[in-house]
């Protein structure tokens, strides 16, 4: 199936038990206990992320966190 | 009015239809505060001050240390060991005589934010740890004063355009602070010197076209970066219903010093 994350089209083997949380911990995700997702523009909440499947053709975001500045 | 060296100042500007003799004397009178005199703070200040900002307030309570200088291009050599808000005043000043700098030397927190942002028009978030990063939001979005986030790291930088009450704030995205040392920062995992003259030069043009009032802000996007891939990318937000300070049931009603996240940064910035 395909996916979009941040911007990028990712193919990736049919799974359909897939959820936001397995995607995260099977692509090894930065910062993947903080990491914010947005799924087709709306934020997950993270207690969601569990039982949200990804589908083919859905877009994600991975909102990172950058505490740098000075 | 504008005097004669105002106009041959600031003719480049003058003559954008964008800006003209009013919008640079909506400038001169506007007040931004910059929170950080670092690596964002640094390109922020100057070209704030070039352009003729007529109030600006720099916050920091640290002093120029030498492994500052390979970034925080406000301060010099010879700066090292004095106040960075001491040493970039002097440089602010040296662009701009004109320019009315106030300095605070000292740490932003629950006690002191709200006093020192009310007499701003427009705060630019230049700090380097998330205690300060969600206490300046928390502070604007209360105060209804619109500011500009910023985030670096290594190679890849963030930011976002805040108007309180009316686009998504920082915790629309990230409703808590990651904790103590989670997440590595600039002092732990490095940062390419010219990351922050990105990020803090587009902060800069935020503040710039909100005292215009022209073009449009930073909001509602999360704007990245990234230079080793040479790559922007804008990410389209919304406001979060749910978010803990300006969502439809806030939880945070008032400021408040993040505890866990305060010292992310305890090493040398």
């Amino acid at each position: 199936m395909n996916i979009t994350i941040n911007g990028k089209e990712t193919t990736l083997a049919e799974n359909p038990a897939r959820t936001v949380e397995s995607l995260l911990e099977e692509l090894d995700v930065a910062q993947r206990q903080y990491v914010t997702v947005e799924l087709s523009g709306e934020i997950l909440e993270r207690d969601a992320f569990g039982n949200t499947p990804v589908q083919d053709g859905d877009a994600l975001e991975f909102l990172y966190f950058m505490g740098g500045g000075r | 009015m504008l005097t004669d060296e105002q106009i041959e100042r600031y003719s480049r500007h003058i003559m954008l239809k964008e800006v003209g003799g009013k919008g640079q004397q909506r400038l001169f009178d506007g007040r931004v505060l910059i929170i950080g005199a670092g690596g964002l703070g640094a390109p922020i200040a100057l070209y704030l001050a070039a352009a003729g900002i007529g109030t600006l307030g720099i916050a920091d309570a640290d002093d120029v240390d030498l492994s500052n200088l390979q970034r925080q291009v406000i301060h010099f050599t010879p700066d090292v060991g004095k106040p960075k808000v001491e040493s970039a005043r002097e440089k602010m000043e040296a662009i701009n005589p004109a320019v009315r700098v106030r300095t605070y030397k000292e740490w932003v927190n629950a006690a002191n934010i709200t006093d020192i942002i009310r007499d701003y028009d427009f705060v630019i978030d230049g700090t380097d740890n998330f205690a300060a990063k969600f206490l300046i939001n928390d502070a604007c979005v209360l105060a209804g004063i619109p500011y500009s986030h910023g985030g670096i790291l290594q190679f890849d930088g963030q930011t976002m355009t805040v108007k309180p009450g009316e686009s998504a704030c920082y915790r629309c995205i990230f409703p808590e602070p990651p904790p103590k040392d989670a997440i590595p920062t600039c002092s732990q995992a490095g940062v390419i010197g010219v990351l922050p003259g990105v990020l803090g030069t587009i902060q800069a043009t935020e503040a710039i076209k909100f005292l215009l009032g022209k073009g449009e802000l930073l909001t509602n996007r999360l704007l990245t970066y990234n230079a080793l891939r040479m790559k922007f990318r804008e990410i389209p937000l919304k406001r979060n219903p749910a978010c803990p300070v300006c969502g439809e049931h806030p939880t945070i009603t008032e400021v408040k010093d993040e505890l866990d996240a305060l010292t992310v940064c305890d090493l040398k910035s």
